[in-house]
C-alpha cells in the first residue's frame, strides 16, 4: 500500500479493499520502523491519527466520504493542529500545543483525511537544508550509502523526505523563497507553491507575511491537484487571502498541451547551473516539445536582484512577526528572569537558533531609523521591477520553465557555516515569491543518482495550468515514480 | 557594507535578543556578508517605481464590527508559562 498514490489509496478505500483504520496503522507502523533513517517527523500523533481514521470509516459508512476520507498524510510542523504539538522546528515552541486548527488543517480534517503527524523543517522555515531544526537534521532518502548523507532541502525538508521515502503519500509544505520547490526537487517529488493569497495563511506560523504561501507536496501532479482542491479558497480569517472561485484542479489534468507556449528565462540557464543539471532540464523541455509545446527564450533582466530584495524583505517581516515570542503567553520562557527586559532578551536568546536570530537582527537593522528607505523601501521597489519582468514575459508565453536548483542535493554540513552560500541555493526560486506567482517542481531526471527538478512557472492563478502541464509530463516520463533504495 | 559592533549591540537591544561578546564577533562577519549581498539593491534605478507591499496590490477587506470569537481564556492560559487568577504573570515591572 505504501507505494500507492493518494488517488490510488482513495480508490482502495472507496472500493472497501482496506479500511481507514487499517491503512493508518500500516503507515504508522512504517513511519515507526523507517523514520529513524530520515528524521522526517518531529511528532508522530498515533493516537489522534487512529481516532481520525475511525471517524473516517464512520464518515464513509454514513455515505459522506470525500476523495480524501481515510487517506493518510502529514502536516509540516508549521500548521497549527488543535491538540497536537506544533513546534515550527524551534525550541521556542517545544511544548506548544495549539488550542486551534489552521484553516488548512481544518480543511483536511473536514475532508476526513488522516494526519499521521508533523514533519521536520528548518527552524521557523528559515533555511534550505532542514539542518537548522532544533529536533535534528532531516536526511534525504536519496544518496544514502554513497558517501556523505545528503540534505533533503528546506525548509519543508521533512515533508519532502517523508513523501520520497513512502512514509506518507502526501504532505503539506510552505514556501517563502523556495521552501516547497527546492526540497521537492532535491527529494524527487512534486511540489506546488500557489499564487500568493490562494491558500489561507491562518494558523500557519508566520515567517514573512507578504511572501509565505502553503502548498501541496506529493509524488504525482494528480495528488498535488487533489491537495489543492482541499487547501485553496477564500478565508475571512486571513485578510490577504484572495476571494476568487476555486476550480476543480483535477478536472483539467488531461487537457492536451498542443500549442502550449513555453518561455525559457535566459538568466536561469546561467553559468551558476551545472552542465549535468542543464542537460536534464533541457531533456525535460524536449519532452514538452514532443507533446506539442513551442519553446522560446525570454529575459527577466531584474531577476539577478531577487536574492538581495528577498534578504531585506523577508528578514524585515520576520523581525516583526517573531516579536510575538516573548515568553509571556505561550512557548518557552527562560529560568528565573530578574526583570522584564532580562526575561525577553534571555527567552529569545535561548529559544531561537542562530539562523533565526541572524534574520531577526538583519530585519531589525533594515527597518531601523536611518536605514528604512535605503533597504526596505528600495527592496519593495525592486520587488515591483521583478514582478513586472514576469508579467511582461507572460504576454508572450503561457508558462516559464527552468531548473529549480543550480545543483543536486548537497552534503549535510556543507553550507551550515556560510549563511550566504545557503541563501544562494534559492537563486532560481526566490523571484517567484517576490512576484506572488505560482510555480511547481516536477521530477525531471537524475545527476549522479540524485534527483533533478524542473520548475514550471505560471502567471497569477494559473495553478490548474501548471498541474496540467506537470501531469501530462508524468504520463510520458517515470522520474516521479523512482524510489530511493 | 560592514556593520559595527556598536550597531549590532544596539540592534540586539531593539530586537530583545541577548548577545555575548563572542556572538557579536560572529555576527559582525555574518551580518556584514548579508549586508554586502543586499547592497546591490542600491544600484537599481527605482526612481519612478511604487513600492510593492502585496503581490496583487490587494487592499485590506473590512468586516462588520461584530463579536465573532467566544471567550477561551482557560484554553489560552493553559499553555502560558505562568498565570494566576486568570492573569499572565511576568517579572515585576514597577518597583
Amino acid at each position: 500500500m505504501h507505494n500507492k498514490s493518494v488517488a490510488e489509496l482513495s480508490r482502495e478505500l472507496e472500493s472497501g479493499n482496506v479500511s481507514s483504520v487499517e491503512l493508518a496503522q500500516q503507515f504508522l507502523d512504517r513511519v515507526k520502523r523507517e523514520d529513524e533513517k530520515y528524521n522526517s517527523f518531529i511528532t508522530v500523533s498515533e493516537e489522534q491519527a487512529l481516532a481520525e481514521a475511525k471517524a473516517a470509516d464512520e464518515m464513509r459508512a454514513a455515505g459522506k466520504a470525500t476523495p480524501w476520507t481515510g487517506v493518510p498524510f502529514a502536516h509540516k510542523d508549521i500548521f497549527c493542529t488543535n491538540g497536537v504539538r506544533t513546534t515550527c522546528g524551534s525550541k521556542m515552541l517545544e511544548n506548544f500545543v495549539p488550542p486551534y486548527d489552521a484553516t488548512v488543517t481544518a480543511n483536511f480534517r473536514a475532508a476526513g483525511a488522516v494526519c499521521l503527524g508533523k514533519t521536520n523543517m528548518d527552524e521557523f522555515a528559515m533555511g534550505s537544508s532542514s539542518e537548522s531544526s532544533y529536533y535534528g537534521a532531516t536526511t534525504n532518502p536519496w544518496g544514502l550509502g554513497a558517501g556523505d548523507k545528503r540534505v533533503p532541502g528546506g525548509s519543508s525538508g521533512g515533508s519532502a523526505a517523508a513523501v520520497a521515502s513512502r512514509l506518507v503519500p502526501a504532505a503539506t509544505g510552505t514556501d517563502t523563497g523556495g521552501s516547497i520547490r527546492q526540497p521537492a526537487a532535491l527529494c524527487g517529488i512534486t511540489g506546488l507553491k500557489p499564487t500568493y493569497g490562494r491558500v489561507s495563511r491562518y494558523g500557519m506560523i508566520a515567517f514573512a507575511s507578504s511572501l509565505d504561501q502553503g502548498g501541496p507536496m506529493a509524488r504525482t501532479a494528480e495528488d498535488a491537484a487533489m491537495m489543492m482542491n482541499v487547501m485553496a479558497g477564500h478565508d475571512p480569517k486571513d485578510s490577504t487571502c484572495i476571494d476568487r472561485a476555486v476550480p476543480d484542479y483535477t478536472a483539467t489534468l488531461n487537457e492536451p498541451l498542443k500549442g502550449l507556449k513555453i518561455g525559457l528565462p535566459k538568466e536561469y540557464f546561467s553559468d551558476q547551473l551545472s552542465p549535468a543539471m542543464e542537460e536534464q532540464v533541457r531533456n525535460a523541455i524536449r519532452e514538452y516539445e514532443k507533446l506539442g509545446a513551442t519553446v522560446k527564450e525570454v529575459s527577466l533582466p531584474n531577476a539577478k536582484l531577487a536574492i538581495a530584495a528577498y534578504y531585506v524583505i523577508a528578514p524585515a517581516e520576520a523581525s516583526a512577526n517573531l516579536s510575538r515570542f516573548d515568553g509571556v503567553r505561550y512557548g518557552y520562557r527562560c529560568e528565573d528572569p530578574k526583570d522584564l527586559m532580562d526575561m525577553y532578551t534571555r527567552t529569545r536568546a535561548e529559544g531561537f537558533g542562530s539562523e533565526v536570530k541572524r534574520r531577526i537582527l538583519v530585519g531589525t537593522y533594515a527597518l531601523s531609523h536611518g536605514y528604512y528607505d535605503a533597504y526596505y523601501l528600495q527592496a519593495q521597489k525592486v520587488r515591483r521591477l521583478i514582478q513586472q519582468d514576469f508579467l511582461n514575459a507572460f504576454k508572450d508565453v503561457d508558462v516559464l520553465m527552468s531548473p529549480v536548483t543550480p545543483s543536486p542535493a548537497f552534503a549535510q554540513g556543507e553550507k551550515t557555516t556560510d549563511p550566504v552560500a545557503m541563501y544562494l541555493e534559492d537563486v532560481f526560486t526566490i523571484a517567484i515569491n517576490l512576484a506572488g506567482i505560482p510555480a511547481m517542481s516536477v521530477p525531471a531526471g537524475f545527476v549522479e543518482g540524485l534527483p533533478v527538478g524542473l520548475q514550471i512557472i505560471g502567471n497569477h492563478f494559473s495553478e490548474a495550468r501548471l498541474l496540467n502541464a506537470a501531469h501530462q509530463f508524468q504520463q510520458v516520463t517515470d522520474w516521479h515514480q523512482r524510489e530511493p533504495k | 557594507m560592514s556593520i559595527s559592533r556598536e550597531d549590532i549591540e544596539k540592534v540586539a537591544v531593539l530586537a530583545r535578543i541577548k548577545v555575548d561578546d563572542e556572538q557579536v564577533s560572529a555576527l559582525e562577519k555574518d551580518l556584514g556578508n548579508i549586508l554586502d549581498l543586499v547592497d546591490q539593491l542600491g544600484a537599481a534605478d527605482t526612481d519612478s517605481v511604487e513600492p510593492m507591499a502585496h503581490p496583487l496590490d490587494a487592499v485590506q477587506k473590512l468586516r462588520a464590527d461584530e463579536v465573532t470569537e467566544t471567550n477561551q481564556r482557560e484554553a489560552f492560559q493553559a499553555i502560558a508559562p505562568a498565570t494566576e487568577d486568570g492573569l499572565y504573570l511576568v517579572p515585576k515591572v514597577i518597583e
